[in-house]
Order: structure tokens, then C-alpha cells, then sequence
């Protein structure tokens, strides 16, 4: 009697929550029997939890498959509000504290004075490679900064064709130059990473200010901790620049997605403006914020006491290798 | 002024990509350039539906944001277009595309993708209206002619349809009251920040 009375709701039951279960024959032409599904949903939940809509289409395009991605949002967000704010107050302010420090402390002057002898800090192989990359990094950083601040600093003032051309062959400076940095930023690595591999120096180096921010002159060997660092920022940095950087120029390479090229941009940019700050301290102390700095690079010989005074360990080292190879060996002077 | 919208009415798409071959022929879009597209998702499954897909010319359009040259402008009819003569190629607008609208002539050739290309609402571009110049640049102007968008026009079950947004609201609510379902208006929350509630 019980089950007489139960079967019309078991069919009810049946017909409107579990029409897959017994096939389409049962199935009304109700909402939930061409399987429910909404738009506003859908997107919704994508939105909130993150993840997209994706289908099958009959093009041979795997991006196309692609019908929702909110994730869209969240890179323009990054790219018009985080980079803008990470990138101006990093290179911004980076500008501000150099000025500053130069208007504070003044040219860094070689304590002794210069001596008038030199001697030799980087041979010619090693000051090439460095102008290589330093030429690169200069444009790639330039052009790289226009494509995030140009817009608001640079078309008011050009207006937009010209700020196009700009662009366009900023653009493809910025791709050709990635590949003579990134065998810079190799070779670089190759020749100088022996002298850079951090000890316990470098920490009483930090501890007495380095002789930038403090007095005196800690011990330093070929590189102080300083240098070592911006050795490290610029091979590690300038890796991870160069990978997500390739990513970018060939893009939707292998199984990428737009996805990985949002991340791909995120990486790429953030550490970009973070090395453009700590090179513009690098260009600083290496020009105009200290005597006898520049000629390191500029003609690879440098004055004794200023070797003497940031490089003690170093001079040392080099002096007994000369004491003991013969005359004929030496640089010429 | 109208505000232009696409609405696909997914229960209505058959998948038969008359839209996508209707724009492909009347803009004359080259090979590996789809500006319409239509994707079926839940393929073979319960849900399945298809959604003809292409620039939603949205309400603050995240491609004009993210432009690093600003390239982009809306029309009186809130149409987002872009100028191709400014466009550097670099991409970014089809990272911030919610839609995947944005498309490049050669992609995957390094260097450079070439200028963006993407679903005009058949309203051309900046250049002069009906121009060859205009032509060769952008495709068909069937706006400044006082036609709506080819796509929607063509599509055999009226699933797509196009035109001001309250009035193709209007249509699609009335046809969910008629037959009692209705998935909804694809792309609208995120395109335009409403939905259509039947």
C-alpha cells in the first residue's frame, strides 16, 4: 500500500533531478533536462575561484579553445596598477636616493689621493663584454620602461605617431638585443664568477657600512661584497630576465597559454625594474659618485691607492704574483 | 546613441559556424586570423552548449587599458575599435582580453606579430568611412551603411544577435519566458557588468 502511494513521487523524483541516470526517454522539456547550466554562474564561479571557461573549437588554434578567462583582469590589474607602482617608486625612487647621497656625501674622493701609478683591473675581454651588456641593458631598460610608463610620460609629449615609431622600433630593439645581453650575461658569468663567491669578508663588509655608507675601508678582495652583489643581481637577475623574456618573444611556444604568458610578463617585469634600480646605483658609484672608479672599465687601469683602499686583498694578491712571474710578463704600462 | 551589443543565445547555437565564414568572407580576414570564433563546451556531454564568440566591445575594454601606445577608442555607440596605424604589435591586449579577441597576422614569428586584428563590429576603423583604405585595414564598414553586424544577420537560427543592449535584452528575455529556459547572455557579467535576468 505504501509503495502504491510512493511511486508517483519516485517518477517525479526521477524525472526532474536524475534524467542522466535513466536517459533522455523520461526527460521533460524542463529547464533541468538539457542539463542546467548558466551563463552568469559559470563566469562567476571562474571569476571567484580563479580558472576559465574552455571548449572545443574547430580551429587549429589551442588559444581559441580558450572562451573565458578572468584571470585577464587580475594582469591588467598587475600590469596598470602593481607594475606602475612597484616599477616608479624602484627606478623613481632609486633616482631620488642617489641624488640625495651625492648632495649629501659628495664624490667619494680616494683618501690618499691619487698616486699616479696604475695598475691593471680588467683586461680587455672583460671590459668589451661588460659594455656589451651594459649597452644592452641601458636600451632594453629604456625601451622596456616605455612600454609600461611611455604612455603616460612620454606620448602626452611626442603624440601618438611619433610615440608609435618610438614604440615600435623601441619594440624590436628590445627582442634583437635580448640575444647579445643574454651571451654577455653567460660570459659574464664565466669570468667572473671565481672572484664572487660570497665569504666572510663580504659579511664584515656589510657590518662597517662598506666604506659608502660608513668610514674607512674594509678589506676587499678582487670584488667587495657590493660588487659581489650586483654581480648576482645581474647574472641571477638577468637568467631569469632572459628565460621569461624568450617566453615572451616566442609566444605560446610549446603547451603555453595565455596563462603562462600573463606569468611570463609578471616575472619578467618586476625583476626588470628591480635591476634597473640596483643598476642605476651600479652606474652611479661607478661614475660620478667616486674618484678613480670609472677607469676600472673605462680604460681597465686603476690608480694604487684606490685599489689600495677598496681592494686591499687584491692589490696584495696581485703585487706577489708580479713579484714572482718575470719582468717580461707584466701589462704594458 | 545605441550602446552595441553581441548576445549569443546558446540554446539557440547549432554550431554550424555560418558566423565565423560570414565574417571571414565579408572582411576578407586572412589565413590564421579568426575575429569570430565559436566554442562548444561540455562537448558530448549534458550541458553542452555552444557560444559564438568575438570582441564583446566591452564596458571599460581591459585592451585599452593595457595598451602601451593607446591605441584603442570607443565609438558614440560604445563600439571599441583600434587604430592600426599606432598598433605595435606587442601583444598585451590579448593577455587582458577576457575573450581571446585579439588576433595577429603571424604569430609565433619572433620579433614581432604584426598589427593586431580583431572583430570591428563591422564598423571599420579610424580611416575615412567605406574607403579601400579603410577596407584593406579593417574589412567591411556595414555600420556607417546603417546595417548591423554580418555575423548576427547571417546566423541561421538567430542564436547571435546584435544590435543595442536593452533591445536584444529584450528579445533574448522574451524567448526565455516563451520556451522556459535559458543559460543566459555569455560573456555579459564579465563584458559588460550586468546579466540578463529573465
Amino acid at each position: 500500500m505504501r509503495r502504491i502511494l510512493l511511486a508517483p513521487f519516485m517518477v517525479l523524483f526521477l524525472a526532474l533531478a536524475a534524467p542522466g541516470l535513466i536517459g533522455g526517454a523520461l526527460a521533460q522539456p524542463a529547464a533541468g533536462a538539457r542539463g542546467a547550466i548558466s551563463a552568469e554562474e559559470l563566469e562567476l564561479q571562474r571569476m571567484l575561484q580563479g580558472g576559465r571557461i574552455e571548449g572545443r573549437t574547430t580551429l587549429p588554434d589551442a588559444q581559441s579553445e580558450v572562451l573565458i578567462q578572468p584571470a585577464g583582469k587580475a594582469w591588467r590589474d598587475f600590469h596598470n596598477v602593481t607594475l606602475a607602482w612597484v616599477g616608479g617608486i624602484a627606478v623613481g625612487g632609486m633616482l631620488l636616493i642617489l641624488i640625495a647621497f651625492y648632495l649629501g656625501r659628495g664624490k667619494i674622493m680616494v683618501e690618499g689621493g691619487l698616486s699616479g701609478r696604475t695598475i691593471q683591473r680588467f683586461n680587455l675581454l672583460e671590459r668589451a663584454n661588460h659594455w656589451m651588456v651594459a649597452t644592452c641593458f641601458i636600451i632594453l631598460g629604456l625601451t622596456g620602461l616605455n612600454l609600461t610608463f611611455g604612455r603616460h610620460l612620454l606620448l602626452p609629449i611626442v603624440g601618438p605617431e611619433a610615440f608609435t615609431a618610438i614604440s615600435l622600433y623601441g619594440k624590436i630593439l628590445h627582442n634583437f638585443l635580448a640575444f647579445p645581453f643574454t651571451l654577455g650575461i653567460v660570459l659574464m658569468l664565466l669570468l667572473w664568477v671565481k672572484d664572487n663567491i660570497p665569504n666572510g669578508r663580504d659579511i664584515e663588509w656589510f657590518k662597517q657600512g662598506g666604506g659608502l655608507i660608513g668610514k674607512g675601508h674594509p678589506k676587499a678582495g678582487r670584488f667587495n661584497a657590493g660588487q659581489k652583489m650586483v654581480f648576482w643581481i645581474t647574472t641571477l637577475g638577468g637568467a631569469a630576465v632572459a628565460v621569461s623574456g624568450y617566453l615572451l618573444i616566442f609566444p605560446f611556444w610549446g603547451e603555453f597559454g595565455v596563462a603562462e604568458m600573463q606569468l611570463a610578463h609578471i616575472v619578467h617585469s618586476i625583476i626588470s625594474v628591480l635591476m634597473i634600480a640596483a643598476m642605476l646605483a651600479h652606474i652611479y658609484i661607478g661614475s660620478i659618485g667616486m674618484q678613480g672608479a670609472f677607469d676600472a672599465m673605462g680604460t681597465g687601469q686603476v690608480d694604487l691607492n684606490w685599489a689600495k683602499e677598496h681592494h686591499s686583498l687584491w692589490v696584495e694578491e696581485q703585487q706577489k704574483r708580479e713579484a714572482a712571474a718575470p719582468r717580461g710578463a707584466q701589462p704594458a704600462e | 546613441m545605441a550602446r552595441m551589443k553581441f548576445l549569443c543565445d546558446a540554446d539557440r547555437c547549432i554550431e554550424c559556424n555560418a558566423c565565423v565564414t560570414a565574417c571571414k568572407n565579408e572582411h576578407e580576414v586572412p589565413w590564421g586570423i579568426n575575429r569570430r570564433r565559436v566554442v562548444t563546451i561540455n562537448d558530448g556531454r549534458p550541458g553542452e552548449r555552444s557560444i559564438s564568440m568575438a570582441c564583446m566591445h566591452c564596458t571599460d575594454a581591459p585592451c585599452a587599458a593595457v595598451c602601451p601606445v593607446s591605441c584603442f577608442y570607443t565609438t558614440a555607440d560604445a563600439i571599441v575599435l583600434h587604430d592600426k596605424d599606432l598598433c605595435i604589435g606587442c601583444g598585451y591586449c590579448f593577455y587582458a582580453c577576457p575573450f581571446g579577441a585579439p588576433q595577429y597576422p603571424r604569430v609565433g614569428n619572433f620579433g614581432g606579430r604584426g598589427k593586431m586584428d580583431k572583430c570591428t563590429y563591422c564598423a571599420g576603423g579610424p580611416q575615412q568611412d567605406n574607403t579601400l583604405v579603410e577596407y584593406t585595414q579593417y574589412g567591411a564598414n556595414r555600420i556607417a551603411e546603417g546595417k548591423l553586424p554580418l555575423c548576427a544577420e547571417m546566423c541561421s537560427t538567430k542564436a547571435l544577435l546584435a544590435g543595442d543592449g536593452e533591445m536584444i535584452a529584450t528579445i533574448y528575455r522574451e524567448r526565455v519566458q516563451r520556451r522556459g529556459y535559458g543559460s543566459g547572455a555569455w560573456g555579459w557579467r564579465t563584458a559588460y557588468r550586468t546579466t540578463v535576468n529573465a
